[in-house]
């Protein structure tokens, strides 16, 4: 069994075997459900599709994720597993993308608990499923996204609030970067290509495109990137400071 | 074999690790003895490929830890101190993903697990969450995790830390049956384990080694090696008498108990026996010391300190 997978399943035992994860599931199931029927209005707005269900996954994710992500390192510190972890013959990499793929999983899990909604705009009338499909598809990417930096800040500290706290703090900045306030701050003295940087830097610019079921290589190359980046910055932040 | 060749290991500006070099050969048990905050720990993390040197390096058979980490950590088990595991995870599961992690062939894990928990006298807890075992239970499941794939190099740090006497003197036998072609390293604190299980010992402090020896040959350097201690009826007269020998350097007198400590000369304690039956003294106990580690490690480690 590959190293990567070993690790990923261990993880997903762990979560499992604490309320941990029947308390999450629940709790994005009742906020996702909240979101969509009263914030969103669901069945008032006359049409059959998803929009306000997926509207607000950003929000959604901006503090579910963290709560997910938090444990990953931190706790790894606080226990001192990290130091039987990481003296198994495994590379940084592998345990990072182990446990990066077993929580992207588990919100995987998440979402796919949601489909009882997909099959009632199905029974109310005739939606756009491939829509549908690639939102989904756009909505665990940028799930992905958020779970990456969330674990690299993980890794900072042995503290899982902090942890949490970090990783809201960076996904907030990702989340709006590309909303007028923010370039509000920028426009008038940053060049035009910091302008667009920034911009093309927002999660929700790019899952804006896909959830309209537009799936563009541009975003999924987005949210790639993204995820390896804060991934690679992961490991560096493991090897470079292994101890307390 | 084991190479270390000039570890060191500072944080911030602290060296916890200072200059330590030595080689340890398959069939040797190194005991690590030393103070608290010696650096024991940090040298064994440094060897398992957990922490990089701050400079140096250790070839662990011929593979370098820093260069090919991964591979040099294939050869090792280890227990790290305090011994942690995934606390949420029965003892079974923990120890299946360690087995995989290790390599183990698929179809061999189930045996390996099963040989592990049996050399640990876990059966009776195979199926209970670790977090809910005692102590004690965990460290045999932090042993069980170290030797699950027969590693040819076992580095524990403190294995014994926290079992019951039955339990220590079974992992005491565990680990010198196990002694024969592997290279153990072991730190602790308790010395009675360091004259039980090692061949070798290395005395560190500050993050130096002050002593590189056989258990025998520091008990040696005791200076209670070779004394005659005796339980007497009035010591003193018996002392002062006693000093005249040319084989007693001194005699010193310690709660009801006379020392005497030798010269040069050899046969102080047929000495000792000769004079005891022609003055008819009444002796209730007399014994020939063979030393006292726990002197011999304080004098050592107070030389360091003072100096
Ligand atoms: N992460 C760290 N940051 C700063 N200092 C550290 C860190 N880890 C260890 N030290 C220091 O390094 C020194 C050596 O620690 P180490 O744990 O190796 O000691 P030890 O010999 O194992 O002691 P003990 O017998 O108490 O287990 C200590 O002074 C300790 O405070
Ligand atoms: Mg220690």
């Amino acid at each position: 069994m590959s190293a990567i997978s070993n690790v990923m399943r261990r993880e997903l035992t762990g979560y499992f075997a604490t309320p941990v994860a029947y308390v999450f599931l629940i709790i994005f199931l009742v906020m996702t459900g909240i979101f969509a029927f009263y914030l969103g209005n669901f069945y008032e707005r006359g049409f059959a599709d998803l929009n306000p269900f997926f509207r607000f996954h950003p929000w959604l994710y901006l503090f579910l994720v963290p709560a997910i992500s938090m444990r990953l390192w931190a706790e790894e510190r606080r226990s001192g597993t990290i130091e039987l972890l990481l003296t198994l013959p495994l590379t940084t990499m592998q345990a990072v993308l182990g446990k990066f793929l077993a929580a992207w999983l588990f919100i995987g899990l998440a979402l796919v608990l949601t489909l009882p909604m997909w099959l009632t705009v199905n029974y109310l009338g005739s939606p756009d499923n491939g829509v549908i499909l690639a939102a989904y598809l756009g909505s665990w990417l940028m799930a992905g996204g958020f779970l990456a930096i969330g674990s690299c800040m993980s890794a900072l500290t042995r503290n899982q609030v902090v942890a949490f706290i970090l990783s809201i703090v960076v996904c907030f900045l990702f989340l709006l970067s590309g909303l007028p306030m923010v370039m509000n701050l920028f426009i008038g003295w940053a060049p035009q290509i910091v302008l667009d940087g920034i911009a093309s830097l927002s999660f929700l610019k790019h899952f804006a495109d896909i959830s309209k079921g537009v799936i563009d290589l541009r975003d999924l190359v987005y949210f790639t990137l993204v995820i390896g980046f804060w991934l690679l910055a992961n490991v560096l932040i493991l090897d470079i400071k292994k101890a307390d | 074999m084991i190479e270390a060749k000039s570890l060191c290991k500072s944080y911030g500006g602290f060296k916890a690790v200072d200059d330590l070099s030595f080689t340890v050969e398959a069939g040797q048990v190194l005991g690590f003895l030393g103070p608290n905050g010696a650096g024991k720990s940090t040298t064994m993390k440094m060897l398992t490929g957990f922490l990089a040197p701050t400079s140096g390096t250790a070839l662990v058979n011929d593979i370098d830890v820093v260069e090919q980490s991964v591979a040099a950590r294939r050869n090792i088990g280890y227990l790290p101190e305090g011994a942690p595991s995934y606390g949420e995870m029965t003892v079974l599961q923990f120890l299946t993903f360690i087995a995989h992690a290790r390599a183990i062939a698929k179809s061999e894990v189930p045996e390996s697990v099963e040989n592990a928990i049996r050399k640990l006298n876990l059966t009776g807890v195979k199926h209970q969450p670790i977090e809910t075992l005692s102590k004690g239970f965990k460290r045999r499941v932090g042993l069980a995790q170290a030797i699950i794939h027969d590693p040819q190099i076992l580095i524990l740090d403190e294995p014994t830390d926290g079992l019951d006497p039955n339990q220590k003197r079974e992992v005491r036998g565990l680990i010198r049956a196990m002694a024969k072609d592997k290279i153990i390293i072991i730190s602790t604190h308790i010395l009675e384990e360091v004259e039980a299980v090692c061949n070798r010992v290395m005395i560190i402090a500050e993050g130096r080694l002050l002593a590189d020896d056989s258990p025998q040959g520091l008990i040696k350097r005791s200076r209670y090696h070779n004394a005659v201690s005796l339980v007497v009826e009035a010591p003193e007269k018996v002392a002062s008498s006693l000093s005249e020998l040319p084989q007693v350097a001194k005699a010193e007198l310690r709660e009801g108990e006379l020392t005497l400590f030798p010269t040069a000369d050899e046969g102080l304690f047929e000495a000792v026996t000769a004079a005891i039956g022609e003055n008819h003294w009444q002796v209730s106990a007399l014994r020939l010391e063979a030393g006292r580690l726990d002197e011999v490690f304080h004098s050592i480690t107070r030389k360091e300190a003072s100096a």
